[in-house]
């Protein structure tokens, strides 16, 4: 085979690595490289994205694969077996060197590793933990590291994997078992959830007892996550998202990403080549919001909208919102946490500030504006001590007033 | 007037030194002129404090917590500001908390842009080779507030095990493995003009940016064009813009090209996808064969089927609801709570778990999500009879005399959709196939119940149940289900 550089093999396996959108290094265990002799941090906290790419996309990491030589022929990816992308892969210490000198210059907060599979799961799944090890037992590195669980591999390689990994993460890949029948012939849903299931077992196991002395072993301390491709199929938000809450409920993610189908180099002819729906992913992005922390349930997201898909001109909770008017105007001053949450506009740092004034002096128009990012979004739903929007409320065109202007509606 | 001069830029203790004596004599925020480092003398003349009379005073360790903060401000104002909210604290001390306040409000977003600085220097400050081989680098960075002393620390913790130092246009921190230490303002020209691995870091930097989906202004609301002439990578983004709707053309026009060789040579594991397992002739076969099962839509949620387990050619069959939660994460049957109280009353009884088939009607968990938890949801009429196939399958393939039904949906399933508990439990019934069925209660109603002495009843009677199956089995059939002895014959 003919030598290529290492330039030229990061640029392959960096592109081939960035349709999974994870960027996260937040929320891991306190640690730091004095204890392991090495270089390198983590904490509780929120991450670093320390660059940011023209797709908006924030970069944390150093995203990569292993190996995009595969033998699966998953239509949606560019490293599927029939795709015709040049393959390389690279070495075990080539991926170890390149995180600690991107690290030292902190460029990173540490490396994403995934891999195309080669050989079989636990090959492949072999390889990707003898990097984790390296950089932590070789190099007492501490900077946060991220593996892909290759379903269907050992569980003691899983293990390993979460000894030395802050998260891991399995990709559910598409929103029904059917349509991942249909696009991965060689992946099967019930065991990417055996694999979450996996990880949530020994996530628990590894969590800290506080009636006992003797502390287990972290396991993953930055929890796992997972991603759905969205728009490659014809699955509606609202499937998507009652497979989101599925997936929060049984195994403790951490987040589901979504990841708006794009068109990718030399792609196969039975995927759509339509334009990347990038709004709809981003309204994904809010209804998730609403599930986890605002108190929504999936259903009664997208009911009564038009075959189950999210408004993409308004904000979710703005449209459910309009379609409930009966519940509003809330009084700023009485109400409870949950219908403050419910609100147009008010997020939850706005809730928090608002109940804390209420107990020292009643609410007026001009102390919620104060308090919250946009009133005019939040104004036709309150009751305030100098306010009530009345008939406002009830206005047929207060959809169309609260669209956003022309200029915004473009993601550009 | 008073004039009040701070020549440390962010330093709390010299504030609060410096405010204390205007504090205690209560001076008027509006009388007081603040000049901050290097700031020319006002012409107006310096008052002199009043004598006399000083009151005590006493702020919130909150505020002197956001005072740490926002002194780093580069805002001239915030000594105005600060002043006038420590003043202001001395006769509303719940101040802090009033959160719609207009002095509050501008405390909290002054707060918000230092933090927001310093979180940005952790991100864009780009450390320099200075000697490689002895890990000494360095870095120039512009920080938009005074905010290189609070973050330095950090570098420190992370970069513990490396020489570095980061120069800013103010002040330049120094790390020598051991110690922090500060010094003056620096030049840009002071760092390295360049380091390899820059170009290295800008190949990936090309390579991760997908051009199908550009979304210039979310980039350049997290790394603001201010930050970009010290940051390596910047330099290319206006090409990659440039280039990327002609790539995203591309790709769609260029379409599929024709499989590789190696990917026809690669033969894709194509099991054959009955769904069905209609010929399968052994429990290992039905076993695999069940994780592909589709006959109801409970496969869509569920982690795994949980089939059954337990001695292969056993005498006694038991057969519950579904799998739960823990089942359901593990494959296995009755490792949940319910399964933890099955096992101790099977002990209690002295039966050997070990030497029945433990299985269930349904092989999928059926729930509702709640936020982080699953909420059981009993089977319906159509998933229990659709299960009945690989139910069927366990009892052909296991061969039991004996069936036990826990609960009414193993009992429905078994004996047809009029079975209930309370008349059937007790005694044994024949079914066609010659098996002979006995009826109880399924061990979670027991975990149900909020009763203390109901529960007590009930689980009494459902191990009077399990003896009637252990000595029928012995009598009727003369085979035992019970614990050995210790220290018996085999």
């Amino acid at each position: 085979m003919v030598q290529i550089s290492l330039k030229r093999k990061l640029a392959i396996l960096s592109d081939a690595a960035k349709y999974d959108a994870s960027c996260a290094s937040s929320g891991s265990e306190r640690r730091t490289g004095k204890a392991s002799g090495g270089i390198g941090s983590t904490g509780p906290g929120s991450g670093i994205c320390h660059s940011y790419a023209p797709d908006g996309r924030c970069i944390s990491l150093l995203k990569i694969l292993l190996t995009n030589f595969c033998i699966y022929d998953c239509v949606y990816c560019v490293n599927r077996s029939s795709s015709n992308v040049e393959r390389t892969r690279f070495s075990v210490a080539e991926v170890v060197a390149l995180t600690l000198d991107f690290y030292k210059r902190n460029y990173i907060e540490g490396l994403f590793l995934s891999s195309g599979i080669i050989r079989a799961p636990d090959y492949t799944m072999e390889e990707m933990v003898r990097v984790a090890r390296s950089l932590r037992e070789e190099h007492g590195f501490a900077g946060y590291i991220h593996l892909k669980v290759i379903p269907n591999a050992a569980p003691d390689l899983l293990e390993m994997a979460g000894r030395f990994a802050d998260r891991l993460s399995t990709n559910i890949e598409m929103p029904t078992d059917e349509g991942l029948g249909r696009f991965a012939p060689e992946k099967r849903a019930g065991e990417i959830r055996t694999a979450m299931a996996r990880v949530r077992t020994n996530w628990e196991e590894g969590q800290p007892d506080r009636a006992s002395r003797a502390q287990p072993q972290p396991f993953a301390p930055a929890g796992q996550s997972t991603q759905m491709i969205v728009g490659a199929d014809a699955s509606a938000d609202s499937t998507i998202l009652s497979r989101s809450a599925a997936l929060y409920a049984g195994y403790g993610l951490k987040r589901v990403y979504y990841s708006a189908f794009s068109p990718i180099p030399d792609a196969s002819a039975r995927l759509p080549i339509a334009k990347p729906p990038l709004m709809r992913e981003h309204r994904l992005y809010q209804a998730d919001w609403l599930m986890r922390f605002y108190g929504f349930e999936a259903g009664e997201i997208t009911a009564g909208n038009e075959n189950g898909m999210l408004d993409l001109a308004i904000d979710p909770k703005l449209a459910w919102a309009l379609n409930r008017r009966g519940r509003f105007p809330v009084d700023v001053n009485r109400a409870e946490k949950a219908q403050l949450l419910r609100v147009p506009g008010l997020g939850l740092r706005a809730v928090d500030k608002i109940i804390a004034t209420r107990r020292h002096h009643s609410l007026r128009l001009a102390d919620v504006a104060r308090l919250c990012a946009s009133l005019e979004k939040v104004r036709p739903f309150i009751q305030a001590v100098d306010w009530t929007p009345g008939k406002r409320l009830d206005a047929q065109d207060l959809r169309a007033r609260m669209l956003p202007g022309p200029a915004q509606l473009s993601l550009f | 007037m008073y004039r009040v001069r701070l020549e440390t830029r962010n330093d709390l203790a010299i504030w609060r030194e410096t405010v204390r004596p205007l504090l205690e004599a209560r001076i008027a925020p509006d009388r007081i002129a603040w000049l901050g480092a290097g700031d020319a003398e006002p012409l107006f003349a310096e008052e002199v404090l009043p004598a006399g009379r000083r009151e005590p005073i006493g702020v919130p360790r909150a505020f002197l917590a956001a005072a740490e903060t926002v002194l780093c401000h580069a805002d001239a104002r915030r000594f105005d500001l600060l002043y006038r909210i420590a003043l202001r604290l001395q006769r509303e001390r719940d101040l802090l908390s009033v959160a719609s306040d207009p002095d509050i409000v501008r405390l909290g977003s002054m707060e918000k842009a230092v933090r927001r600085d310093s979180h940005k220097m952790k991100a864009f400050v780009r450390f320099r080779a200075v000697d490689e081989g002895n890990a000494r680098f360095a870095a120039w960075f512009e920080p938009e507030h005074f905010t290189l002393e609070r973050t330095a620390p950090f570098f420190a913790e992370r970069f513990s095990g490396m020489e570095w130092a980061i120069l800013t246009p103010y002040r330049s921190a120094f790390w020598d493995r051991h110690r922090l230490v500060f010094g003056e303002g620096a030049r840009k020209t002071d760092v390295p003009a360049q380091d390899a691995l820059e170009d290295v870091w800008r190949t990936y930097f090309a390579a991760i940016f997908n051009p199908a989906r550009l979304k210039i202004r979310a980039m350049t609301a997290e790394m603001p064009r201010k930050y970009w002439r010290n940051l390596p990578e910047a330099e290319i983004i206006a090409p990659l813009i440039r280039s990327a709707q002609i790539r995203e053309a591309e790709m769609i026009a260029t379409g599929a090209s024709s499989p590789p060789v190696r990917h026809v040579r690669h033969r894709a594991r194509h099991e054959a996808e009955t769904g069905g397992g209609e010929d399968v002739t052994s429990l290992s076969a039905a076993r695999a064969a069940v994780q592909a099962c589709t006959r109801c839509p409970l496969y869509q949620d569920a982690t795994q089927a949980v089939f059954g387990a337990g001695a292969a050619y056993a005498r006694v069959m038991m057969v519950g609801e579904q799998p739960g939660d823990s089942e359901d994460l593990a494959g296995k049957p009755f490792v949940g709570p319910a399964g933890k109280l099955f096992d101790a009353v099977l002990e209690e009884v002295r039966i050997d778990r070990r030497k029945l088939y433990v299985t269930n009607a349904v092989k999928h968990f059926k729930f509702v999500p709640r936020g982080k938890r699953r909420l059981h949801q009993t089977p319906n009429a159509g998933e229990v009879s659709a299960c009945r196939f690989w139910l069927d399958r366990e009892i052909a393939l296991v061969k039991p005399a004996v069936i036990v039904a826990l609960g009414a949906t193993a009992a429905k399933s078994l004996l047809g959709s009029g079975a209930t508990i309370s008349k059937l439990r007790g005694a044994p019934i024949e079914r066609e196939d010659g098996t002979v069925v006995f009826v109880t209660v399924h061990p979670s109603y027991l975990l149900r119940l909020p009763d203390r002495d109901k529960a007590a009843a009930e689980r009494a009677a459902f191990a009077r149940d399990l003896a009637l199956i252990r000595d029928h089995a012995e009598s009727e059939l003369g085979h035992s289900v019970a614990l050995d002895r210790p220290g018996a014959d085999p």
